[in-house]
């Protein structure tokens, strides 16, 4: 038998790709990462009758060229051998500019098939298309078909696993530059690239694309005869610029061939997509429409059906399987430490973060139904103005909103930004945003020391905050993320109803995500800081917090709390196991103090403790050193490396110390 | 010179060149922002930007800053 052939399905972002990839393979598709970077790798396998064909679903992309970690490795892909055809799927509704990557996709010469989505969409408008005058044009077959309700898979599937052709032609662009291109082909022939994609590379090198030139390294005397064919090539209005020329080119002829097959109505019917937008975007009802949205979503998340799901989940673990596992273990025989390092290290570790993950599901449900509906994009739309001022866009306000409530799923749901250095910054400018498990720890260390003014002074700590993220922005924008920004260039896509599939699909990949990284990173954590709070520096079996590792590592470390005004050993535990998760600060103070759960006790030892100076820097400390391991792992994940991780907690602690220690001063002086 | 961004809510123009340069360029291009295409504003952001453009049928957001960029015919 042959070698089971691969496919790669490529198309704008909102082309509905992912909708298409779900409807071709059914379940059959698994979720990796591509090599070095955070950008999902879907892979899947179609089967039509007795046929099956491999696919890879690439990352949504506009064209082919090198700047977004997208575009580089939809291109590194294609150029590569590891392929043998391509699924470009089109929407139907937006030709002119779907169909510019469907050019550049021809000028690779792989075998191809184009899918003309959302058909639907358009024969409502009364729009008609003359598929067969496309695929004449194009040199490519063109199927009109709808992901959403399975219109025209079965021909669609019939192509993809049979018999697919490369395309008959390459384009004759316009303005002199076909010929330009075949003859820089032609220059090309003796370096042993892959025959079909000459076409590509010519363009390119015309284009003057330094990842081409360097990838192919080609002769002086190629290269200078390259130079003078891009230098001759004449234009329509004599401009010098060789890649506004080849663009204009390839619009100008696709203008042309779309006039000829789409035939529009005497009178253009109103999109529903202009209806909503006029409300949705309207100069006064936006922002009030924004706010209503985004308060439905943290009430579902953080609000009654949040914490009670998470609930259940503690009672399912804690209760259920760590008691179950307990009586098994003493069963057995097993020895005490053993059961105490079971039950309390990696079931109150792991089992701790897994109370989170209802409120994960739950939020990632509303992000991708904000984002399949294309309101995400609106929101940066809204928002952009605000966040740039700090370097931001306006795609970083959901992952900081979401950030009060967790930094965890906050995090994640940075992934929705194509910006890699606005991602990157925003993953850590989120922890500044209070998560909802320092809430206690304010309470309580509020509550003992300013007493009737404890509610002021932790809206000040929020507020505080999100100052602090201002100026950490200002200050990364100056140094870490220099240079110019991207700007600011985001399609609006038209609404469209998300599927019930894809919505719940993707809530299983961020579920089993976060399962994954329980089961990894937080189980190896959770079981050295058990280690760590159980033994001795000599290895046996600590009696008391105070003598272990971590008790000695607190005495250790408290001298750097001195010059903030609380420079006990028992902090400096605290603010360790905070790492645990931060509400973990009180229990362990309770635990240190021997006041156990009475925390109104706990309070009053407090009192003594702290003054009001040493409690305003021990609070900022908290507000804004690292993020609780959870939430340390999650940035690891998506920043895509220990380097970066690490980076982001010694800045976040070190700025921490740094105002702390101003705070705690100026207190000092003004009390 | 007149720019995109010189343009109201509502007033179209036909694009001549653009001024841009590196990855704001190359994205400005391939969104089919090319030389003779027709774009018109639809709409500007509450806080008064970015805007909302519309060309060869759909829609596009960019801030005035990069708007500035793109040259409009007289």
């Amino acid at each position: 038998m042959d070698k089971k052939r691969t496919l790669a399905i490529i198309g704008n972002p909102n082309s509905g790709k992912t909708t298409l990839f779900n409807r071709l393979t059914g379940s059959n598709q698994h979720v990796g990462n591509w090599p070095g970077v955070t950008v999902d790798r879907k892979t899947g396998t179609i089967h039509y009758k007795d046929r099956a064909v491999d696919v890879v679903d690439l990352p949504g992309i506009y064209s082919l060229s090198p700047y977004t970690q997208e575009e580089i490795i939809a291109r590194e892909y294609v150029l590569s051998d590891e392929l043998d055809g391509i699924l470009n799927i089109v929407d139907a509704s937006n030709l002119e500019r779907n169909l510019y990557l469907t050019m550049q996709l021809i000028a690779l010469g792989l075998p191809m098939v184009v899918a003309l989505n959302f058909i639907d969409d358009v024969e409502q408008l009364d729009i008609h298309i003359d598929c067969d005058a496309l695929s004449e044009r194009l040199g490519v077959r063109v199927f009109p078909v709808s992901a959403r309700r399975g219109i025209g898979m079965d021909e669609l599937l019939r192509a993809v696993t049979g018999e697919m052709r490369p395309p008959l032609r390459q384009p004759p662009y316009l303005h002199g530059v076909g010929a330009a291109i075949s003859r820089t082909a032609e220059l090309l022939r003796p370096t042993g690239l892959r025959e079909c994609s000459l076409p590509f590379y010519a363009h390119k090198l015309l284009e003057g694309d330094s990842r081409a030139q360097t990838r192919l390294d080609l002769d002086p005397a190629v290269r200078a005869e390259i130079e003078q064919i891009s230098a001759a090539l004449s234009s329509h209005d004599n401009s010098a610029d060789k890649e506004m020329i080849l663009a204009d080119a390839l619009y100008d002829y696709l203008e042309r061939m779309v006039t000829a097959a789409v035939h529009h109505p005497e009178k253009p019917v109103e999109t529903i997509t202009d209806k909503i937008d006029r409300i949705i975007i309207n100069k006064w009802l936006a922002l009030p429409i924004f706010i209503a949205i985004m308060c439905v979503m943290f009430w579902c998340t953080f609000g009654p059906i949040g914490s009670t799901l998470g609930g259940w989940m503690e009672v399912l673990v804690q209760e259920k399987i760590g008691v179950l596992l307990e009586h098994a273990l003493v069963a057995a025989g097993t020895s005490d430490w053993v059961v105490n390092l079971v039950c309390d290290g990696i079931i109150g570790g792991v089992g701790g973060v897994l109370v989170f993950l209802p409120q994960i599901v739950i939020l990632f449900f509303f992000l991708s139904v904000l984002e399949d509906t294309g309101y995400l994009a609106r929101i940066a739309f809204i928002m952009d103005t605000l966040l740039r001022r700090i370097g931001l866009s306006g795609r970083s306000f959901v992952p900081m909103l979401m950030g009060f409530g967790c930094t965890t799923p906050a995090v994640m749901a940075a992934r929705t930004m194509e910006n890699e250095k606005d991602r990157r910054m925003t993953i850590m400018l989120t922890p500044f945003m209070s998560c909802g498990a320092k809430l206690p720890v304010y309470s309580l260390i509020a509550g003992a020391i300013f007493g009737a003014y404890a509610g002021l002074a932790v809206i000040c700590l929020y507020l505080f905050g999100i100052v602090m993220a201002v100026f950490a922005g200002f200050l990364l924008k100056k140094t870490v993320f220099r240079g110019v920004s991207s700007g600011f260039v985001l399609e609006l896509p038209p609404y469209r109803l998300p599927t019930f599939k894809g919505t719940v699909l993707n809530m299983w990949e961020k579920a089993k995500d976060f399962i994954t990284k329980a089961g990894t990173v937080i189980f190896v954590m959770s079981v050295v800081i058990w280690l760590l709070q159980n033994f001795t520096p000599t290895f046996a079996v600590a009696v008391s917090s105070a003598d272990s590792i971590l008790g000695v590592i607190g005495r250790v470390i408290a001298p750097i709390f001195k010059p903030l005004g609380f420079g006990t050993w028992e902090a400096a535990v605290s603010l360790l196991t905070g790492l645990v998760a931060k509400e973990a600060v009180v229990s362990t103070m309770s635990v240190l103090y021997g006041t156990g759960g009475n925390l109104s006790m706990l309070s009053g030892l407090l009192t003594g403790v702290l003054t009001p100076a040493s409690a305003c820097s021990m609070l900022v400390f908290i507000l804004l050193y690292m993020p609780c391991i959870s939430a340390f792992a999650t940035i690891k994940r998506e920043m895509g490396g220990w380097r970066w991780a690490i980076g982001a907690a010694v800045f976040q602690t070190v700025l921490a110390w740094l105002a702390a220690f101003v705070v705690y001063h100026a207190a000092l002086l003004l009390i | 010179m007149r720019t995109l961004a010189n343009l109201h809510v509502g007033e179209s123009g036909v694009v001549q060149g653009i001024s841009a340069v590196g990855a704001v360029k190359r994205r400005f291009l391939d969104m089919g922002i090319t030389k003779g295409v027709t774009v018109s504003i639809e709409r500007i952001a509450p806080f008064g930007d970015p805007i909302a453009i519309r060309l060869r049928g759909y829609r596009l957001s960019l801030r005035k800053e990069e708007a500035a960029h793109i040259a409009l015919e007289d």
